[in-house]
């Protein structure tokens, strides 16, 4: 098939997608010179996780909900001890609380540095790499991986390793780190801060296309701060539920193509991630994030999925200011966590992951052992939202393009969403409805 | 710079936590790619699965009928085919299905189920093809991952530490913790490379680094009981991450008989 024909009913086929984590793969359809349909294909196999926990003991649940995803373990382990807390009627003392906000600043700085300049970066200055575009760009890329590193420097304070740590526990951690590591960190995090506002203005002064992707955003909503661990579920139009309600307005179902499940609110696709949680919580931000963001040409709220770079940026300062501000008056506790008494019951966690609301339910036996599991992904969440933005934007272009272009803005709109593939497919458990 | 090694990473079944040890290599990332040629390495950019390399590390276990395809292609391309990771080299935590009829979790799950191409069990690569080198960890450390591109430059293969956590735990000077605390702690058989992370921040260690050399699990099970265990409760410490380790596996299964005795 050539481009120069006069109609033309092509497949382009990207049978790896480069710089996404996980496997996934993206097919693209023309028919009579209108693209007819996109899909990201998931084909990564099922790890089948929520099987797993059942029958496992409440105390091994983190370690093994980490292995969900080696970029977001944090993530996974913050929603799961959430949900059982809330089941054995745990209360962690403010000393816990705030060191779970700074190990999730940690993961967020860590996440996004990865995907601003690893993954989604080289897209809009043209290179194949992070380490191709470091040849022409080598201060913009080493800044990126220090802060990275710095990210990673966070998780190991309270959890020993940056990649499935281990420091967390049901009730709390299993150890308090000694003064001067937190001195010695505290002054590292202080002196990378005109980076992350530098971070800021560079990722605003990309040349992101214009695009605006009608979207229905979801995110959590904490009164008091910017949402982390705890919050209740909003949405753009006008949701607002605790979240052990989100079953009722939000259904996954199987789709052919891919073994991750599709998620829909109350049938429709949706967003979360970055954006949508900016969106909703842009009065939550700390006013020095808002004043790097005015400075820049981007301006919030956003329907634009290209600004997700931005607003990634935007959350690595709000997470150094955040860990900061907590650990300036960080002190040794007396214990680390607050004892566990198990008992049966039925819990709910959901936390923002760096890629939008992970949300967990747990059964539990009288013994705290698990009964069943389950585990709602972001990425899960985005991929109805995922496709229908691929068809919207590549609707917009030219389908006469040729290829090249389409698939290389096909990926971009992927990599806004910054899908996590090993996480959408660690298996799910759903309520099967065949027809 | 000419003839730089080339090296190609590649991804099975797994979390991606292994591939991070390259990735979270901070600046020293850029100095590794003027060592050697990233040829392969979808996560970070170059695709090219197909190409010949030097050293392809694997990650992840095999799971469906294209992965083994993939990874005889990758034994054909590669002069060495390193490891890496507990998934990769025990088959890792999602082996946990091989005990369980997972065909029968899938048709539970999935709507379409025939769209869900899978094994009946998940296995290692080394049950497949050849390995030249394992590096045990979940996740395995950067430290590994250098330490093996800088032997394999220089032509030879890295010290193997197959040591006890426990033997790193004394050298740190640290308190047992299943002396001390009573922990099951699972440093006694489980091999070294973590720093003896878990005992440092006073828990017991859960075996994610795979059995170390000459593992008495017999001994240890016998120890978890006298410490109030129930055979069951003792079969899953040895039943995690690394659950199909023939050492782990046995000691687990062994564990299990005692409960139905």
């Amino acid at each position: 098939m050539t481009d120069g024909a006069v109609t033309r009913s092509i497949n382009i086929t990207v049978p790896v997608l480069a710089r996404v984590e996980g496997e996934g793969a993206l097919d693209i359809c023309i028919e009579q010179d209108r693209i007819v349909a996109a899909h990201l294909r998931i084909y990564e196999p099922p790890r089948l996780f929520e099987k797993f926990l059942e029958g496992r003991a409440w105390h091994e649940v983190p370690d093994m909900v980490a292995r969900i995803c080696g970029i977001c373990p944090v993530a996974y382990q913050m929603s799961a001890v959430h949900a059982l807390e809330g089941i054995f009627g745990t209360v962690v003392t403010p000393w816990v609380r705030a060191m779970r906000r700074v190990l999730y600043c940690g993961e967020w700085i860590e996440s996004h540095s990865l995907h601003i300049h690893l993954l989604a970066a080289p897209d809009f200055l043209g290179y194949a790499s992070a380490i191709e575009m470091s040849k022409d760009y080598p201060e913009i890329v080493r800044r990126g991986l220090r802060l990275q590193e710095l990210g990673n420097a966070l998780i190991r304070l309270l959890g020993g390793r940056s990649v499935h740590p281990v420091g967390v526990r049901v009730g709390g951690f299993y150890h308090a780190p000694g003064m001067s590591e937190v001195a010695e960190l505290l002054g590292r995090l202080r002196a990378a801060l005109p980076e992350a506002e530098a971070l800021i203005a560079w990722t605003a002064a990309l040349d992101l296309p214009a695009s605006a992707t009608p979207a229905i955003t979801v995110a959590l909503r904490h009164g008091d701060e910017y949402p982390m661990n705890e919050g209740r579920i909003v949405s753009s139009t006008g949701l607002d539920i605790a979240i052990a309600d989100y079953e009722q307005h939000f259904a996954e179902s199987h789709e052919a193509h891919s073994t991750a499940l599709f998620s829909r609110f109350d049938g429709q696709p949706y967003l979360v991630g970055p954006l949508a949680r900016l969106n909703l919580n842009l009065d939550q931000l700390d006013p020095a994030v808002r004043r790097a963001l005015a400075d820049g040409s981007v301006h919030f709220p956003s329907a634009n999925m290209f600004h997700s770079i931005v607003v990634r940026a935007a959350e690595i300062h709000q997470a150094l200011l955040e860990a900061i501000a907590l650990l300036e008056v960080y002190v040794v506790p007396e214990a680390p966590y607050t004892e566990v008494t198990p008992r049966a019951g039925v819990g709910y966690g959901c936390t923002e992951a760096p890629r939008g609301i992970l949300w967990h339910r747990y059964e539990t036996d009288a013994a705290g052992r698990i009964l069943s599991a389950r585990i709602v992904p972001p990425t899960s969440q985005n991929q109805a939202q995922i496709e229908a933005d691929l068809l919207h934007t590549l609707q917009a272009l030219d389908a006469n393009s040729p290829s090249e272009q389409l698939r290389l803005r096909a990926e971009q709109v992927i990599r806004n969403y910054d899908p996590c593939i090993s996480c959408a497919t660690h298996f799910l458990k759903l309520t099967v409805r065949r027809t | 710079m000419r003839n730089r090694p080339r090296v190609a990473i590649h991804k099975f079944s797994s979390c991606d936590g292994c591939q991070l040890a390259f990735l979270n290599l901070g600046e020293a990332l850029l100095t590794a790619a003027e060592l050697v040629e990233f040829v392969h390495f979808a996560e970070a950019g170059p695709v090219a699965p197909d190409e010949k390399v030097d050293i392809a590390f694997v990650e992840g276990s095999l799971s469906t009928p294209h992965e083994l395809e993939r990874i005889r292609q990758v034994r054909a391309n590669s002069t060495y085919l390193v490891t890496i990771g507990a998934c990769a080299t025990s088959g890792g935590v999602q082996a946990l299905r091989n005990m369980a009829d997972a065909g029968q979790w899938v048709a539970g799950i999935y709507a379409q189920p025939q769209y869900i191409e899978s094994l009946a069990t998940v296995s290692p690569i080394a049950q497949h093809v050849p390995v030249d080198l394992e590096l045990w960890g979940c996740p395995v450390t950067s430290r590994q991952i250098v330490a093996a591109i800088r032997a394999l430059l220089f032509g030879v293969l890295p010290v193997e530490e197959n040591d006890k956590v426990c033997l790193e735990c004394k050298r740190r000077q640290q308190v047992c913790v299943m002396v001390s605390k009573g922990e099951p702690c699972m440093g006694p058989v489980t091999r070294t490379g973590c720093g003896a992370l878990c005992p440092s921040f006073g828990r017991d260690c859960y075996g994610c680094f795979g059995p170390a050399e000459n593992p008495n699990t017999t001994a240890l099970s016998r120890r978890f009981a006298g410490l109030g265990l129930l055979p069951e409760q003792v079969a899953q410490r040895f039943l995690f991450i690394n659950n199909a380790a023939p050492a782990f596996h046995a000691a687990g299964l062994k564990a299990r008989e005692d409960s139905h005795d």
